[in-house]
């Protein structure tokens, strides 16, 4: 059920997933969590990925950069397309190379994926010498780096602990903004925030676009969050891509029933029973 | 009847002294009512001391200062064994419904236990407490471990446990924020079965404000250890007064 | 529970092969009894035989049998090693549940106790104890006994530390259980498993003890064990070497088996492990 793209054919796809599968291997089974997804961002757009845990949204993501876990499962099926470069089927190595630039990645959990021992200024200075080689420029744009994410530039010399789990996020964009990726992949950048601090980061995240000019693609379980943010969505639903198309017209008039269940369940309004709306029969993502 | 206060904190008062560092005024002097089956939801961000509250008007925690009645008794000047018997009237829900089931124990079990007082019948109680739950046919879950229940399940079961003691409060939480979206509205709708059946109050503490507005009869806001604001739902979150508040209202994305 | 610890263990390929080794041992230390050809107590006039086919492991100065000895002085080793881990895990288990779970002056006085009796060498101790009370079995595994719980009661502490705080235990107190009930019932269950590693790592610490008091000669003589062996051999080491290595590997492999074992089931039960 998917809508012409309000984005004009002329700007470039910068990445893309054709017909993806992707599949979970263990010893005596075989998951499959990602079934037949097409995705594709534009240069400069904003796109969401939503869906519920479990629905496959962030197995998409990891393939997108390489980051499957390797052994225990595979691309079954279709090619990830980056910049026009095929990278299916990439090696660890080959994908060494291409970490954060063009695609760079921000986390729900900061805080795993900073160094504990290393000063926020060494952590974004290594994210910087891997594109800018000379060394000179490191410290000055280090400096610049955190004024972009809104942090003093005392910050550079305090550990990870001793920030907040909103700093800790902003240090995790600086890091990525090192590599000067046209896109960024956020992945449920705000869940484990407080509301103020996750509506500070995403002010932050629509400026940092606007400024630099990059495209974000947004994995999120939170509606409210992709309607101030994304222009355009997929919602995904037990591994599958149920509905795209532009946001506003997905939430105004959405095509598939558990989109329809979905927006209705997050708007927590009641219904004429004085009972919440939830998401009924085979939509329904609870077992019980 | 509705308006008999059950739950008073009055002027309620915790520090936490930590080694190596500052002490934590996590809750200062801060007093709350919760009527007779009234829905009071306490919302502030996470360090507003709206956990350590919770478990302070549970009896969990003893606090520093003021006073926490409950029914009319004051749990503070209470014998121990007065304290365990007259506590049994609030009971609480919490967030990570596979943390408040003892993975050891099958359903069967951890329902039993909630029956210690009085032995008797236990079986066809057990089947009745998963029916109010919506845990239906009920006798198929007595030997489930948690662990082979979906999230929801689990959250029902701890929520069959804590009415097997007939209480007159509820203390939840964040009994959401693990969960879907799609499972929310259906824990939420069966707190307001549980409600109509048994005139149970709830003190809800969230930090997810539209749930607060749709669920509760009024609001309490916490900031930095103190209730900065209180009052009928609709106002404090519509029509906020205190800075706090309306930064807090305002961040909230809205779907329109 | 039980039938996902075994099929994790037998994925942990040394932790397998050590318990192997071990119920080998057992095995091998019940059907001596059955075979009346090997007494390690007969004498003959085969005196410092080296191994052959007569005599696999050789001879000793009265004619007696290594081999014999050797497969009697299992018996002694897990004996000794099972009984002084059991005593030591019960006492742990139970000093350490108490001072994690009331906490406050109990807890500091338990453990500063506790690390007094790690501070003493367990040698000394042990060889004061069979000073006053005579050799024997008994007197060991009591020794072992005093000198490990602390071992097992700080992991214990922590394990309780860690569980008490666990929504379900405030669940539990919410339904008005008496603190009392909360702990056997809850908290202990739930916390007892990482202690199993430390009780195996114990055997070996049991065993290795034996052979050391025995070694110099404070056990008593009908006892046929590995120690009394390498005790009396180490006179004849340069030339009848099989009266002292077989025994004293047999208490390496041993030793070392049980600390593999220990650490594999230590692995296995760590439930942030690999797997």
């Amino acid at each position: 059920m998917s809508r012409p793209d309000a984005v004009s054919a002329a700007s470039r796809p910068l990445l893309q997933t054709e017909k993806l599968e992707i599949a979970y291997v263990s010893r005596d089974s075989t998951t499959v969590a990602v079934r037949d997804a097409s995705i594709v961002v534009h240069e400069g757009e904003s796109v969401a990925l939503v869906g519920e845990s479990g629905s496959g949204k962030s197995t998409i993501a990891r393939a997108m950069l390489g980051l499957l876990p390797e052994g225990s499962s595979r691309i079954a099926q279709g090619r990830i397309l980056i910049d026009g470069q095929d990278v299916t089927a990439y090696s660890p190595r080959q994908w060494e190379g291409m970490r954060g630039h063009p695609v760079a990645m921000v986390f729900q959990d900061p805080l795993s994926y900073l160094n504990p021992v290393l000063r926020i200024g060494k952590q974004i200075a290594e994210s910087v010498r891997r594109h800018d080689r000379s060394a000179a420029r490191e410290a000055a744009r280090v400096t610049e780096l955190l004024e972009l994410v809104h942090l003093p530039a005392s910050a550079a010399r305090a550990y990870p602990h001793e920030l907040s789990g909103g700093m800790r996020q902003r240090v995790l964009l600086a890091i990525a903004l090192g590599c000067r990726p046209k896109l960024l992949i956020a992945d449920e950048p705000t869940t484990a925030l407080d509301v103020t601090t996750q509506a500070e980061i995403l002010a932050l995240l629509k400026d940092l676009r606007q400024r630099l000019g990059m495209a974000m693609l947004l994995i999120s379980h939170d509606l409210g969050v992709v309607w101030e943010e994304c222009e355009r969505a997929y919602v995904m639903f037990r591994s599958r891509i149920v509905e795209s198309g532009v946001t506003r017209q997905i939430f105004s008039a959405p095509q598939h029933p558990y989109t329809t269940g979905l927006i209705k369940a997050a708007k927590a309004a009641r219904n004429s029973d004085n009972r919440f709306e939830t998401i009924q029969g085979e939509f329904s993502t609870a077992v019980d | 009847m509705a308006d008999a206060p059950l739950l008073v904190l009055d002027q309620v008062g915790k520090t936490f002294h930590r080694r190596g560092s500052t002490p934590l005024a996590a809750v200062k002097a801060v007093s709350l009512t919760v009527h007779v089956g009234e829905i009071v939801a306490l919302v502030g961000e996470s360090g507003s001391g709206k956990s350590t509250l919770g478990r302070i008007a549970l009896g969990l925690l003893p606090p520093d200062s003021g006073r926490v009645m409950f029914d009319g008794h004051d749990l503070t000047g209470l014998s121990r064994g007065d304290f365990r018997r007259v506590r049994t009237g609030m009971q609480p829900i919490f967030q990570d419904s596979t943390a408040a089931l003892n993975p050891r124990r099958t359903v069967r079990q951890l329902l039993t236990q909630a029956l210690w007082q009085n032995p008797v019948d236990v079986e066809a109680r057990c089947i009745g407490l998963l029916e109010d739950v919506g845990m239906r046919p009920a006798a198929r879950f007595l030997d489930s471990y948690p662990h082979e229940l979906s999230g929801g399940q689990r959250q029902r079961v701890s929520i069959a446990r804590s009415l097997a003691m007939e209480p007159r409060l509820i203390i939840a939480d964040e009994p959401l924020s693990g969960a879907d979206v799609s499972i929310r509205g259906q824990v939420l709708n069966l707190l307001l079965d549980i409600q109509d059946k048994r005139d149970v109050a709830y003190l809800m503490i969230t930090h997810d404000i539209s749930i607060a507005r749709a669920f509760a009869h009024r609001v309490a806001v916490m900031m930095q250890g103190e209730v900065v604001e209180v009052g009928p739902a609709d106002q404090v979150l519509r029509t906020p007064h205190h800075a706090y508040t309306q930064r807090l209202v305002a961040a909230v994305p809205v779907l329109a | 529970m039980t039938s996902s610890f075994l099929a994790k263990m037998a994925r942990h390929r040394s932790g397998t092969v050590a318990g192997l080794f071990i119920l080998a041992l057992i095995v091998l230390g019940i059907l001596v009894n059955f075979v009346p050809q090997l007494d390690p107590h007969a004498l003959s006039n085969d005196v410092m035989e080296p191994p052959s086919a007569a005599f696999v492991l050789g001879t000793d100065e009265l004619g007696r049998s290594v081999l014999a000895g050797v497969l009697y002085g299992i018996q002694i080793s897990v004996t000794v090693g099972f009984f002084a881990a059991l005593a030591a895990t019960v006492l742990g288990v139970l000093i350490g549940a108490i001072a994690g779970f009331y906490g406050g002056w109990l807890d500091a006085a338990v453990m500063r106790i506790a690390e007094f009796f790690q501070v003493i060498p367990s040698f000394i101790l042990a060889a004061m104890i069979v000073a006053f009370a005579g050799p024997g079995l008994t007197q060991i595994i009591v020794v072992v006994g005093l000198l490990a719980w602390p071992q097992v009661a700080r992991v214990m502490r922590g394990e309780v530390l860690r569980v008490k705080q666990l929504e379900f235990v405030d669940a539990v107190r919410c339904l008005g259980l008496p603190e009392g009930r909360v702990l056997i019932g809850e908290v202990i269950p739930n916390a007892v498993a990482p202690v199993l590693a430390v009780s195996t790592l114990i055997v070996g610490q049991a065993i290795l003890l034996e052979a050391s008091l025995s070694f110099l000669g404070l056990s008593s003589v009908e006892l046929v064990s590995w120690g009394r062996m390498l005790n009396s051999g180490q006179r004849f080491l340069f030339n009848a070497w099989w009266l002292s290595f077989f025994p004293g590997t047999a208490i390496f492999l041993t030793v070392l088996a049980f600390n593999v074992f220990g650490d594999a089931v230590g692995t296995v039960l760590n439930p942030k492990g690999r797997r």
